[in-house]
């Protein structure tokens, strides 16, 4: 009885104010919707910076470094002198890894491990009539390897199978094709560093987004790279591998570098001035969404004990004629929920049109960067968050100003 | 006449501290009894509106002690005052004071929802007799702000006799009424002292309101006078 009293009080308050109902409700529908768009276009742009660089990247790459002699023979024959050589030369070092294949076996057993990729890659020149451009090839299992970067959907031209049924076969960055004027079908000539030539075709192209791979690089099987270089058929040169947990690759860094005595870079030690950009970006956003929602809330807020103000005289009178303090109170919070919900869902759908126009929105990426609209991610979360915020924000800014209008003589209300 | 006290002051002070403390009340001692149709005089600023809502427990800061119907009201809280304040006390502002946005029938019925000692159709009923007793019956769908100063009062007065209280209070009910209104008015409250025995406490500027009361009490710079 007491409880529908109240609501009607609050409905008779929100309804024969209707335009002060709807600016109420307007300003948790601003705040929300700027929330919305900012948050899903900043965590967009977040997105697809750290996928386009590190989708290419491997977590942790199994390599063997080529170490600079530090001993010379002297050393050993001279063991209490003072030996000094000038101009030692580096070894003449294999750069694979002896058992390569096993290793990647190994490890693929491993179930915190996503995928392996073995692979050779050697620095290769592409000739096509007058051009000579440098670049690299990398011989993998290109399922392997389609498994680890998702090759297969940045084939442009071409696909992986005619790869697989071909033994002269390559499949071409994007740019690189461009440069050489060269399309799916074409053949071109490599040439390695010791100077072996082979005459390739190519099965198709690829584009990754990033420049330096897709004007760089080739994709053949192990087998084509090991005849151009010459080499046996064991004979591998680097190991890449995704876990399922991108941030414990320093832990199984370690752990192989130690087990097979390889070097094993993580993710994070090769790319640690991309790491410290993505951390600056991301303290960014925080930074910003923090702010705004601390306006957002401040506007909430400020309405809300407008709202209640204007109704001070209101409440003076409901108290006079017997009202307690948690029948104002309830008057208020309903007002305040409504107008909390309906300010709310309006603004995340005003912030969902807004991020679906900006996702929808022309933006050329240029060279480095493969989109055609501006990056906007779209999360339940985020909308969850953001209806939440504004319901117990509306809900506070309603309470407190309430609490303390019903807490006061009435008098002093009333002879103002 | 069974003289049953119904409201009693116990030196009864206040002070003022805005601009500076001033003392408005100074050592208030009343006894009224049931029934009993009061009225109190005294120049602007005597303190009697003062004391009106002192009385009428919407103001606690106050030195003294009140007790109406056998009842200690100093000391209780916010919410035990406002229960009492539904139940035993109806009031008339000086300045109406009606909720704005709802219809005068509305205005009416909320503090009988809120005792809900009757069922929403009998209080509507009861509203609209009330409302027919001061005439106001044909305005009853009609919003608190679309009415005239003078009909407003007339439903404030309305909306003070809903649940039958055990003392009207009024700070000038009848201030912004007509002549013919204003002894409508009176002769309701008469009739309320005589045949229910309800109390009547109003402050008034009007000679003629006041000497037609049972008690006339004369206010001057916060003390009682006469009688």
């Amino acid at each position: 009885m007491a409880l529908k009293l109240d609501i009607n009080i609050a409905k008779t308050h929100l309804f024969s104010r209707k335009r002060q109902t709807i600016i109420a409700s307007l300003g948790v529908t601003f705040g929300i919707a700027m929330f919305i768009v900012m948050i899903s276009f900043m965590t967009g742009v977040d997105h697809l910076l750290e996928e386009t660089t590190l989708t290419a990247t491997p977590h942790i790459r199994i390599y063997k470094d080529v170490e600079a002699a530090s001993k010379t023979i002297l050393d050993d024959v001279n063991k209490n002198h003072f030996n000094v050589v000038h101009h030692i030369k580096p070894h003449g070092e294999q750069l694979n890894l002896k058992n390569g294949l096993n290793i990647a076996m190994l490890i693929e057993k491993d179930p915190a491990v996503m995928g392996v990729s073995p692979q050779l890659t050697s620095q290769v020149f592409y000739n096509f009539g007058p051009t000579q451009l440098g670049g690299s090839i990398s011989g993998v299992n290109i399922l392997s390897e389609d498994k680890l970067y998702g090759i297969r959907k940045k084939i442009k031209s071409g696909s992986l199978e005619a790869l697989l049924s071909s033994n002269d076969g390559i499949i071409m960055g994007k740019g690189l094709a461009d440069k050489l004027n060269v399309k799916t079908g074409d053949r071109v000539q490599i040439t390695t560093p010791r100077g072996n030539t082979m005459q390739v075709r190519i099965v198709g192209t690829f584009k990754f987004g990033i420049g330096t791979i897709d004007n760089m690089r080739s994709y053949a099987n192990i087998s084509t790279v090991q005849t151009i270089l010459q080499r046996d058929t064991r004979y591998i040169t680097d190991i890449h591998v995704k876990l399922k947990d991108m941030d414990r690759a320093p832990e199984f860094a370690a752990q192989y570098a130690q087990q097979f005595g390889y070097k094993a870079e993580d993710w994070q030690t090769a790319n640690a001035t991309i790491l410290i950009s993505f951390t600056i970006r991301k303290v960014l956003t925080y930074v910003v969404v923090t702010t705004l929602l601390i306006v957002a809330g401040f506007g909430i807020y400020n309405i809300m004990n407008m709202t209640i103000y204007d109704k001070m005289k209101d409440i003076a009178i409901l108290k006079a004629t017997g009202f307690e303090t948690i029948n104002i109170i309830r008057v208020f919070i309903f007002q305040a929920l409504f107008i909390g919900i309906m300010g709310g869902l309006l603004g995340l759908l005003i912030g969902f049109l807004i991020s679906l126009a900006l996702s929808n929105t022309p933006f050329d990426g240029g060279e480095f960067l493969s989109v055609d609209t501006f990056p906007v991610n779209m999360q339940v979360k985020y909308y969850i968050f953001g209806m939440m915020f504004g319901v117990i924000s509306t809900l506070l800014a309603g309470y407190f100003p309430a609490r303390k209008a019903s807490k006061i003589d009435p008098v002093n209300i009333l002879r103002g | 006449m069974n003289m049953e006290t119904v409201l009693k002051t116990n030196h009864i002070v206040k002070y003022f501290h805005e601009p500076e403390t001033f003392k408005v009340l100074d050592d208030i001692n009343l006894n009224v009894n049931r029934g009993e149709f009061l009225t109190i005089t005294g120049k602007s600023g005597c303190g009697k509106s003062t004391l009106l809502y002192i009385l009428s427990t919407m103001d606690t800061l106050y030195e003294g002690e009140l007790e109406i119907a056998g009842q200690k009201l100093t000391g209780k809280s916010q919410n035990e005052l406002a229960r009492f304040r539904n139940k035993h006390l109806g009031f008339v502002f000086q300045f109406h004071y009606l909720l704005p946005e709802f219809t005068a029938l509305q205005n009416v019925m909320i503090p009988g929802l809120k005792l809900g000692r009757y069922t929403k159709d009998e209080v509507e009923y009861r509203a609209i007799e009330k409302l027919k007793l001061l005439e106001m019956d044909k305005f009853a769908v009609k919003k608190a702000n679309k009415l005239s100063g003078g009909q407003q009062q007339r439903v404030a007065i309305a909306r003070a006799l809903i649940n039958d209280p055990d003392i009207i209070m009024g700070d000038e009910p009848t201030g912004n009424l007509d002549k013919k209104n204003t002894h409508n008015v009176f002769a309701i409250f008469k009739n309320l002292s005589l045949s229910h025995k309800q109390t009547i406490i109003a402050v008034t500027h009007d000679p003629e309101f006041a000497e037609n009361s049972d008690r006339v009490i004369e206010m001057s710079d916060g003390q009682i006078i006469a009688p």
